[in-house]
């Protein structure tokens, strides 16, 4: 699937991702980071990991990290190609599904279908969670900060905005 | 049946209690919600579909997470193109899904855009730095969050996919399709040989 214009690669790679996103966005960034990442080299482990930072910093759905792998392997026209190819199809499906779900509310075979893709989205997450900390640990303080931040956000209803500022002043303090 | 006027919820309503939202209404409604979720967007959107906008009950709305979990694609996207689809049909979909990504998407790109260029800069890239490690740990304690029912009441069938997921993803890092393409109807078996009783 060589081609030469990277917004159809891109179009064909978040076709494929969004198809898979059971469980949401953050399930298949282990697979994005395969694709972008190793496959494709359009980043480094390093910027990958930048990347999904700046997308959780800032405000607005994770899924926008897509968008940005767009803007900066394609630019605004990769951007709006990965975002649209990202939610377009699922859109689509869940606007199908959802005026549909009522009828089914009490079916057994819902029931079923979500007690297998609860676990499933689950182990995925905890994986995306793995693939990310392994790209962000550039030292041992790094690695001890994602560590930390994990559990006081596990153990807490803090913000996840405080351990983001705390991280980033560390960061810039040269800290971790 | 009479609710009582001390019921601060009427749990059980089914009735809209807020007229349902036009076009306008969803595009600002979910743009209010997107532009304050720094790091993730459901809770916030629960407090405002539930408790200020009251488009959906608070049972609607845990139904809804069912389902745009079961869905694929992002879960926030099919949350709010459901409750847009739901008032105001298609158009309703496009507007609660423009308003939940349009500006964010502008924003995002914008940061990146000023990262980028100042990332040479030793203490933003510094910086960054220590942002991802705080976002990595935001997912792992995610996920440790969904994982609780797994560990609470632990069921053989769900722990065992779940570990067979992490591990396919991490160890052995295999293509997600092909994990799918195995795990969905070993779990799909699984969970209904679970139910079958």
């Amino acid at each position: 699937m060589s081609d030469d214009s990277p917004i159809t690669a891109l179009v064909l790679h978040f076709l494929l991702i969004s198809l898979l996103a059971v469980g949401g966005a953050n399930a298949v960034l282990p697979e994005m980071h395969r694709q972008v990442v190793e496959v494709a080299g359009w980043m480094s482990n390093a910027e990958f990991a930048r990347t999904f930072a700046i997308a959780q910093a800032a405000p607005g759905p994770n899924m926008l990290v897509v968008t940005l792998i767009g803007w900066q392997v394609a630019g605004a026209w990769g951007a709006l190609a990965a975002t649209l190819a990202m939610c377009g199809p699922t859109c689509v499906l869940a606007y199908v599904v959802g005026g549909l779900w009522h009828r089914f509310r009490e079916a057994r075979w819902r029931r079923v279908v979500q007690g297998a893709l609860v676990p499933l989205a689950i182990g995925l997450i905890a994986a995306s969670g793995v693939v990310l900390a392994q790209g962000a640990a550039r030292s041992v303080p790094t690695a001890l900060f994602t560590a930390a931040t994990a559990i006081v956000l596990y153990l807490t209803r803090i913000s996840p905005l405080w351990m983001m500022a705390l991280g980033a002043g560390l960061g810039a303090l040269g800290l971790i | 049946m009479a609710a009582s006027p001390t019921d601060p919820v009427p749990a059980d309503s089914r009735a809209a209690p807020h007229p349902p939202p036009g076009l306008a209404q969803l595009f600002l409604g979910f743009l209010s919600v997107t532009v304050v979720a720094f790091g993730g967007v459901l809770p916030i959107a629960r407090r405002a579909l539930v408790e200020r906008y009251r488009w959906v009950t608070p049972e609607e709305f845990t139904e809804l997470i069912g389902l745009a979990q079961f869905l694929p694609g992002p879960n926030i996207v099919n949350l709010a193109v459901v409750v847009g689809g739901r008032f105001q049909g298609p158009l309703g979909a496009l507007a609660a899904f423009l308003g939940l990504t349009l500006v964010p998407a502008v924003g995002v790109v914008l940061v990146s855009v000023v990262f980028t260029r100042y990332g040479d800069i030793g203490a933003v890239s510094s910086m960054l730095a220590g942002l991802a490690a705080a976002a990595a740990g935001l997912v792992i304690a995610m996920a440790a969050r969904m994982a609780e029912p797994l560990w609470r009441h632990p069921r053989l069938h769900s722990s065992a996919i779940a570990i067979a997921a992490f591990l396919a993803m991490t160890l052995v890092s295999l293509p997600l399709a092909q994990v799918m393409a195995v795990l969905l109807p070993a779990a799909l078996a699984l969970s209904w040989w679970a139910h079958r009783r």
